[in-house]
């Protein structure tokens, strides 16, 4: 699909050094424009409020149009808990993001769980959809989140258009596989033999 | 007002043998009845005159398959009751055994039965007979097995492939589509990954053209655990959690969870430690509000207010991160009184805060209050009657908003709530309006009471001496047997709540926030049960709903404050 896959189909036809030129323009264009979509479910949320607001401001950053629509959105902020209720409707927002698109963790649940270890709690979003950044705290400070942002913009800048590319993006590992096999994805998880 | 020895006598002369066992453990009668009449004697309960119980405040149950010395039956459903006419309370207590599991449903007598019920049937697996929709409302529609029995690993997940469709509850849908090529009713989803359903409310409607004929709501999407979890730590342990059960004001869960403890062990907390709590409790609430009424506003389109709001907010969290080291979750209420004192310049800080705070306030008002959009938004939307909020079990700002004073800081104060002179905000029409200004009205009273307690709070320590629930000085742990043998026993067993049952109520930001505790006597909660305004705002949603037009749901919701960590646990 568009620019990716324009220059990734045809290697040998653009000079290398042109083509890292554009590379480096898209990524700059990327790394400034984040739109994030709040996926916020807990007290994460209440704090990405605090992000966005007038104290902490994120326009500095250039990602302050939050959208919430999930074909408008590049950046997906998962901030808060996710049960495993939960976990169906972050997958399928997630596929109704168009690529490119990035993955937050805000804060130790969406990360890990966090200390909610329990029947009830996916233990990490990255069971469910791949993550770019996992972001500590309970909740992170708003100043903790404009270090992923930054962290995040790092990683873009180091991208190649063609990651992108649905087709040529790396496989996940077997174990955060996101083909949605529920039988499968409870093996990973403790079970429930030998006890009633 | 009838003593509690007189209302058990009443109800065991008018039930005999059907009443097992009736005590008054601290202070709060309780009566254990037989499972084949108890829906007879909570029927009388309610309708009796001179008891006249109007309000079911909290149904939950617990499982006897653990406790040192063995239940009669394994499972007890409790019920706490309340009388609005006069503010008596009662507990009643229903044994179902293991093979008969089964108990008369109450959801006619109480509104707010219906979702409790369901919350027991979901977490114990209790089936109430005559329920209209007993389905699981916490755990997913896939989820095997009850959480909250005993005999329930904490750590199995179980995951789930899609969400429900809710179909079997929305009805039919009139004329068959077949015949015309469409149905004049459309479905909508709204939520859980909406805006305006504020991340974790689902609610899927029938509507004709944009006004709602059906609302049917699915919640559970921040289940948490918070109630199993709470059974694996000690009873320190359980504070952090609290934080996040309403996140906006996470003090005053966590004075609502201590309390509850202190009255177990007969503990009254320090002069100081109370008017600390007192103001950090008030501070929560003001955030909580400020939430609340900016998500609201932001809803109805006015995002400058939402700015205005969260200044004041953001100046707060500066002043409760000195305090306590993080913004939101606080953990800074401890068994027997706070964990620390304040920090060197709260009371300038707070004092500044307090003069700057009535014009952000007015700002806000000057805004909206005579604003005309806000007027057509808010006025006669979602009006609820007095009867049926009691029935429904609101309590808190809504409940105000309808007319009743009822606030527990005032009805059965506690700390020194008494001693400070401030008012109950109501309002009188029961509709998204008041309910926001009910909010707006309880900031002001919030900040008088402040005021009034900063001048007024004595010096002194902030824990109790207590042995059994302090740990001591470090330089008696060093220097004496007893203090190091004290601190070894407090940190190994943890704290050793005496054995029996407690439910405390507290006014927190929403409403009545009750913990119901049971303690086996070990270091370890037995149950902990958290008595969640927003549960019982929430099950009162779809009914005000349905009649509105779709935008008018919006606010409605926000007007109710639904906080889902809360509703969820």
């Amino acid at each position: 699909m568009g620019i990716e896959s324009f220059f990734a189909n045809k290697t040998g036809f653009v000079a290398t050094r042109l083509d890292h030129l554009v590379n480096n323009v898209v990524n700059w264009g990327r790394e400034n424009s984040l739109w994030p979509y709040p996926f916020g479910t807990a007290c994460c949320g209440i704090e990405f409020m605090g992000v966005v607001s007038n104290t902490h401001d994120v326009a500095r950053f250039g990602a302050e149009l939050v959208r919430f629509s999930p074909r408008q959105a590049d950046l997906l902020v998962v901030a808060g808990t996710i049960t495993y209720k939960m976990a169906p409707i972050l997958k399928r927002i997630y596929d109704q993001m168009l690529d490119p698109k990035w993955v937050i963790a805000f804060g130790v649940c969406a990360a890990s769980g966090g200390f909610y270890n329990n029947y009830s709690v996916v233990q990490g979003i990255d069971r469910v959809i791949p993550v770019d950044v996992y972001l500590p705290g309970c909740p992170p400070r708003p100043e903790a989140f404009f270090d992923a942002i930054i962290a995040l913009q790092k990683k873009i800048e180091s991208e190649k258009l063609d990651d992108h590319d649905r087709e040529r993006r790396p496989q996940l590992r077997p174990e955060t596989d996101t083909s949605w096999k529920p039988d499968r994805l409870i093996q990973a998880g403790p079970t429930n033999e030998g006890r009633d | 007002m009838a003593t509690s020895d007189a209302i058990i006598d009443q109800v065991k002369g008018q039930f005999g043998e059907a009443v097992l066992e009736s005590s008054t453990p601290l202070g709060f009668p309780t009566v254990c009845v037989a499972k084949d009449r108890a829906r007879d004697i909570l029927t009388y309960l309610r309708d009796e005159p001179g008891l006249e119980f109007d309000v079911l405040t909290d149904a939950t149950a617990a499982d006897g398959l653990k406790y040192p010395e063995p239940w009669d039956t394994r499972f007890q459903v409790v019920y706490h009751l309340r009388s609005s006419r006069d503010g008596k309370r009662l507990r009643v207590k229903v044994g179902v055994p293991e093979r008969d599991c089964t108990l008369a449903s109450v959801h006619d007598l109480w509104k707010s039965a219906n979702w409790a019920e369901r919350e027991i049937f979901d977490m114990f697996g209790v089936r109430f007979e005559g329920h209209p929709n007993l389905k699981r409302i916490l755990c997913h529609h896939k989820f095997k097995g009850h959480a909250l029995r005993k005999d329930y690993f904490i750590h199995d997940g179980q995951w789930l492939d899609e969400p429900e469709t809710l179909l079997d509850e929305i009805g039919d849908w009139g004329e068959n589509p077949a015949d015309e090529g469409f149905s004049e009713l459309v479905p909508v989803n709204l939520g859980p990954a909406h805006p305006a359903m504020h991340g974790t409310l689902r609610v899927f409607a029938k509507m004709e053209g944009e006004t709602i004929v059906k609302a049917v709501p699915e919640i559970g999407y921040l289940h948490r655990g918070f109630e199993k979890h709470s059974e694996t730590g000690n009873w320190t342990m359980v504070i952090p959690y609290t934080d996040r059960l309403n996140y906006c004001s996470a003090m005053l869960n966590n004075i609502g969870y201590v309390r509850t403890v202190e009255k177990m062990f007969g503990i009254e907390p320090t002069e100081r430690c109370q008017y600390i709590r007192v103001i950090v409790g008030e501070l929560s609430r003001i955030i909580d509000h400020c939430v609340c009424l900016g998500a609201m506003l932001v809803d109805l389109g006015a995002l400058t207010n939402f700015w205005y709001l969260f200044n004041i907010r953001e100046r707060i969290y500066h002043l409760l991160e000195g305090l306590c080291g993080a913004r939101l979750t606080s953990s800074y209420a401890r068994i027997g009184g706070m964990a620390h004192d304040l920090q060197d310049g709260f009371e300038t800080e707070l004092r500044e805060i307090l003069r700057d705070m009535p014009r952000n306030v007015s700002d806000v008002l000057g805004l909206i209050a005579k604003n005309r959009i806000f007027l057509d938004r808010t006025v006669g939307i979602g009006v609820i009657s007095r009867e049926d909020a009691l029935s429904w079990g609101w309590t808190g700002p809504c409940l105000r908003a309808t007319g009743i004073p009822y606030d527990l800081r005032k009805v059965e104060p506690y700390d020194v709530y008494a001693d400070l002179d401030w008012d109950v905000a109501t309002r009188d029409g029961g509709d998204v309006h008041d309910r926001a200004m009910v909010r707006f009205d309880e900031m002001i009273q919030s900040m008088r009471i402040i005021e009034q307690a900063l001048d007024r709070m004595p010096e002194g320590p902030v824990m109790v001496e207590d042995k059994r629930v302090v740990l001591p000085e470090k330089d008696k742990v060093y220097s004496s047997i007893e203090g190091l043998m004290n601190h070894f026993v407090l940190i190994y067993d943890g704290i050793k709540v005496p054995a029996g049952e407690a439910y405390v109520p507290t006014e927190a930001a929403n409403g009545e926030l009750g913990f119901y505790i049971i303690s086996d006597g070990s270091g370890r909660p037995y149950r902990i049960h958290c008595r969640a305004p927003s549960f019982y705002l929430y099950c009162a949603y779809p009914s005000l709903a349905e009649g509105n037009m779709v935008a008018d749901a919006v606010p409605l919701l926000g007007s109710l404050n639904i906080i889902a960590g809360e509703l969820d646990r």
